[in-house]
């Protein structure tokens, strides 16, 4: 197939970009988007023209390194998707497509389509793990944890930070990011002993990063590739106030 | 080349014990800040082993290059870790987990330390257990197993489909927890360009900052690489695309062992190759063999009408069918060995009776496990596979078999170690699958996950420390980046990136991969030739010269370029894939993943040479215009006796 795409183009951080327009020929509805891509690179470089940057790694949608939105859509038009998960027979010849970069002013846009996600890492760093001493930790089957408890953990827990839930929310808010990781250690047993002072250094770490409030629009779990849903966010949001109530009335004895 | 494994004395079963208690010196709590560690790669080996040293209370560097540690490829390992905890009640024990690594690694593996993964096995369940991990669970709370290939219980613990996510976020967190305390300095988009020695000893790497092309040194008392393993050399593989050879190879450049670069792993249930636009295969998880059965048509029409799409699979009758697994190694069945798995669907496929449109591909059908157990039961195992397998195909896999065909995955060759996981340079420790120690010549299924977390977890926090001890306290940040060594080899580094930009050639750094990925194929592949690997062997230098003049890097030096990373890593494989024929041509005999057609049984079956061939074989690097030179590490089994792998 041919396409038309639109893709955005900025040297660095400080240096404001642009739309360029490209011609794409022959383009097999086999491919994933990210071949596409190599494609228009592989063509660009035959013209000397500089490739366009973009993020991926794994090509199998797991790592959480790429990160385009596609005519308007974070992850582009297929649910439960990745950007290198999403093929070509999605699309048909004479498409226009417009690809940019994560936009949120926590993610600032490193180099074409690359961003910087480090934020996210500050709130992980924050909070977001169970203190647990390498060597020292009982028989696994010790701790017993039933299948519907585990499960959920795991729902939370396949998050694969991308980020396209900041990217999708009109107030760059990253509650659906921060509330699948302390959701999922804040649900296990081994993860009780922290669970107030986990919620409060995540939340506040969040705010501390500039993201933004939720606000309720859903537009995170509309594109979030590995489908949280926002019950987590209502769970963060219970765990936090009750920290906050025992933290007061902690203090208060 | 002085290739001591420093194996400890006493039975095989104490040995790692007495080794932590007799052997292994210790660092004072209070002397331990003062050492600098550089850990490079942030997977299940380097993620692990950077957060334990730091909680023991070392100052820790680690290196990726990626944007952040937790997107590391050991996140994409699908089906499960093994351990030998016997939950299942169904006689599982150390002994067996280790005899099993062994017989499926075809009996080239180093004894002890298979025995000694076999025994941290367990501990590395409970402590990602404690650390959150949500592994699959009974309905009574207890952890649910399943079985994978080249074993006869289930030892296999898993998290959906996405163990190896969930483990190497767990390892990440105890990295993110340590990086919070300001004990680990993290250094996300660097990549390791050259290792530094000082008099001999490993003290500190040269980096390139990819973001803004900075070349940086980073002094240390010891690195520890676990930069993971080389399948990108074909091109076309499971692994991440940014998945090299370059931090393993720039250490063999300065005079690290490769161990055995010709063992390679070729998965048998990847999605076959759709044209000349991929990029990459995609794996799906060994875990699918417990439920699908693996087939091809009996006969080469019927073949020829399914790649043509004149019939469907369905419409294939059952007598019709060769479950060719099943048939041919009937006690362990559509559960044999990936080695094994894979040449036997390359048999079925090299006799015509191939589907796909390419003819390269075999059946993987659920049919019969979905009329067994529902369709619920099946997407309560396999739903994210189904899903995944579905997104890239556009077949739906409840309704019509799977196509499935062998692609390199795995790499079970790397730098030479001995049992403290130290090459033969001092100070250098190798973990992962950077190093080539416990899978022989063929690694079982989740046995990757087990070995990353046990070289991470409870092998290197012991020995870094030993060797660090074994230098003095006297010796602790006593190397400074100015010291003239690192001024050597920062030029070299800055030499080199010069040159790669002066070229300014017509093709591109993808199109040179490529080209080098359809030699390793064609020539290093699933079955290897004498005249083959010769023929290879000429090939590559002259593609490697091509590309000195006429790779065309577009683009600074000074800023993002991902071209100029590409085209670094190349360089190497062109250099590496090299290296990996002539191991291929030395080993005159066919061991697990390395097939040599020369010796095979008169039913196809690998053929060891154990009386020529029971040895690990080392390469020195001689310098660039001479050839390497081998060295042999003599394997000598205590314990197993050497047999003939039979999975019938």
């Amino acid at each position: 197939m041919n396409l038309h795409l639109r893709v955005w183009r900025q040297k660095n951080v400080d240096t404001p970009g642009g739309y360029k327009n490209y011609e794409l020929k022959d383009v097999s509805e086999d491919s994933s988007f990210l071949e596409m891509l190599d494609i228009l690179n592989e063509q660009l470089v035959e013209q000397g023209e500089e490739p366009v940057a973009f993020d991926h790694d794994c090509r199998e949608g797991i790592c959480g390194m790429c990160s385009l939105v596609i005519n308007g859509m974070a992850h582009g038009p297929e649910t439960a998707t990745t950007v290198c998960q999403l093929h070509m027979r999605s699309y048909k010849d004479g498409d226009s497509i417009t690809i940019e970069p994560w936009r949120a002013k926590p993610f600032p846009v490193v180099k074409d389509l690359i961003v910087d996600r480090s934020a996210f890492d500050h709130i992980i760093q924050a909070g977001g793990f169970i203190t647990a001493r390498t060597g020292s930790p009982q028989d696994a089957n010790e701790i017993l944890i039933p299948k519907p408890t585990a499960d959920k953990a795991m729902d939370a827990a396949a998050c694969i930070g991308c980020g396209a839930c900041v990217a999708a929310c009109p107030n760059g808010s990253a509650m659906l990011f921060t509330s699948a990781k302390s959701s999922q250690l804040n649900l296990l047993p081994q993860g009780k002993g922290e669970k107030d002072k986990r919620v409060m250094a995540m939340v506040s770490a969040m705010d501390e990063q500039g993201f933004g409030n939720c606000t309720n629009y859903g537009e995170c779990q509309a594109v979030c590739p590995k489908e949280i849903t926002l019950d987590f966010i209502a769970k963060m949001n219970r765990d936090y106030a009750t920290a906050r109530v025992r933290n007061f009335f902690s203090k208060a004895i | 080349m002085n290739l001591d494994a420093k194996i400890p004395e006493g039975p095989l079963a104490d040995k790692w014990k007495y080794h932590k208690g007799h052997n292994l010196k210790l660092v004072n709590p209070a002397n331990r800040r003062k050492y600098h560690v550089i850990v490079v790669g942030s997977g299940l080996a380097g993620g692990a082993a950077a957060a334990s040293l730091a909680e023991m209370g070392y100052q820790v560097s680690c290196f990726c290059y990626q944007d952040s540690p937790r997107r590391a490829h050991s996140i994409a390992a699908q089906g499960g870790i093994n351990a030998a905890k016997n939950y299942q009640n169904d006689g599982d024990s150390i002994y067996r987990l280790f005899y099993d690594t062994i017989k499926g690694g075809d009996y080239r593996s180093r004894e002890a330390n298979v025995y000694r993964l076999a025994e941290v096995s367990g501990n590395i369940i409970d402590q990602m257990v404690a650390q959150g991990v949500p592994f699959a669970r009974e309905y009574g709370g207890l952890l649910a197993n399943r079985s994978f290939g080249g074993a006869q219980v289930s030892r296999t613990f898993y998290a959906r489909g996405q163990t190896g996510q969930q483990l190497l976020l767990g390892a990440y967190q105890q990295l993110s927890r340590q990086i919070g305390l300001g004990q680990v300095k993290m250094y996300n988009r660097h990549e390791m360009l050259d290792l530094v020695l000082v008099d001999g000893h490993a003290k500190g790497i040269i980096t390139r900052n990819l973001v803004n092309g900075k070349i940086e040194r980073w002094a240390s008392d010891t690195v520890v690489l676990c930069t993971g393993g080389y399948g990108n050399v074909f091109f076309l593989s499971t692994n991440a695309q940014g998945c090299n050879v370059t931090a393993a190879y720039r250490a063999f450049k300065r005079g690290a062992g490769f161990a055995n670069p010709c063992y390679t792993q070729i998965h048998p249930t990847c999605i076959p190759v759709h044209g000349d636009q991929q990029s990459k295969l995609t794996l799906m998880s060994e875990s699918l063999r417990n439920d699908g059965r693996i087939w091809a048509p009996k006969t080469r029409e019927l073949a020829d009408k399914v790649r043509k799409g004149e019939i469907k699979p369905g419409d294939i009758a059952e007598d019709d069918r060769d479950y060719y697994l099943e048939r041919k190694y009937p006690s362990f069945g559509n559960l044999a060995p990936r080695d094994i798995s894979s040449r036997a669907a390359k048999e079925a496929c090299d006799d015509g009776r191939g589907v796909a449109s390419t003819g390269l591909g075999v059946f993987l059908d659920f049919r019969d496990a979905i009329n067994r157990l529902g369709e619920d039961v099946i997407r309560e195992r396999y739903g994210n596979l189904f899903d995944m397998y579905n997104r890239i195909t556009g077949d739906n896999p409840y309704q019509t078999p799977m196509m499935i065909f062998p692609a390199v995955h795995y790499t079970m060759g790397g730098l030479w170690v001995d049992y403290n996981l130290e090459s033969n340079i001092p100070g250098l420790f190798v973990g992962g699958e950077a190093n080539f120690s416990d899978h022989g010549a063929n690694r079982l299924g989740a046995s990757a996950l087990m070995q990353g977390l046990a070289d991470g977890y409870f092998v290197l926090p012991y020995t870094v420390g030993d060797y660090l001890a074994r230098c003095g306290i006297s010796s602790a940040g006593s190397i400074s980046s100015d010291h003239e060594a690192f001024e050597e080899a920062e030029n070299g580094v800055r030499e080199r990136i010069a040159k790669l930009m002066s070229i300014q050639g017509t093709e591109s750094p993808r199109s040179f991969h490529k080209r080098l990925g359809h030699i390793m194929w064609d020539y290093c592949g699933m079955a290897r030739d004498d005249a083959g690997l010769k023929k290879a062997i000429e090939l590559i230098p002259q593609l490697r010269e091509e590309f000195w003049q006429n790779v065309r890097v577009i683009g600074e030096e000074g800023e993002l370029n991902q071209e100029l990373e590409r085209a670094g890593r190349v360089a190497d494989f062109l250099e590496y894939g090299e290296l990996m024929c002539r191991d291929a041509l030395m080993r005159d005999e066919s061991c697990g993943g390395h097939f040599r057609s020369e010796h095979q049984t008169p039913d196809g079956e690998a053929e060891r040479n154990d009386d020529e061939f029971a040895f690990v074989g080392v390469w020195e690097h001689q310098g660039d215009d001479k050839e390497p030179k081998l060295h042999k590490e003599e394997l000598t089994y205590e314990e197993v006796k050497f047999t003939t792998r039979s999975y019938k």
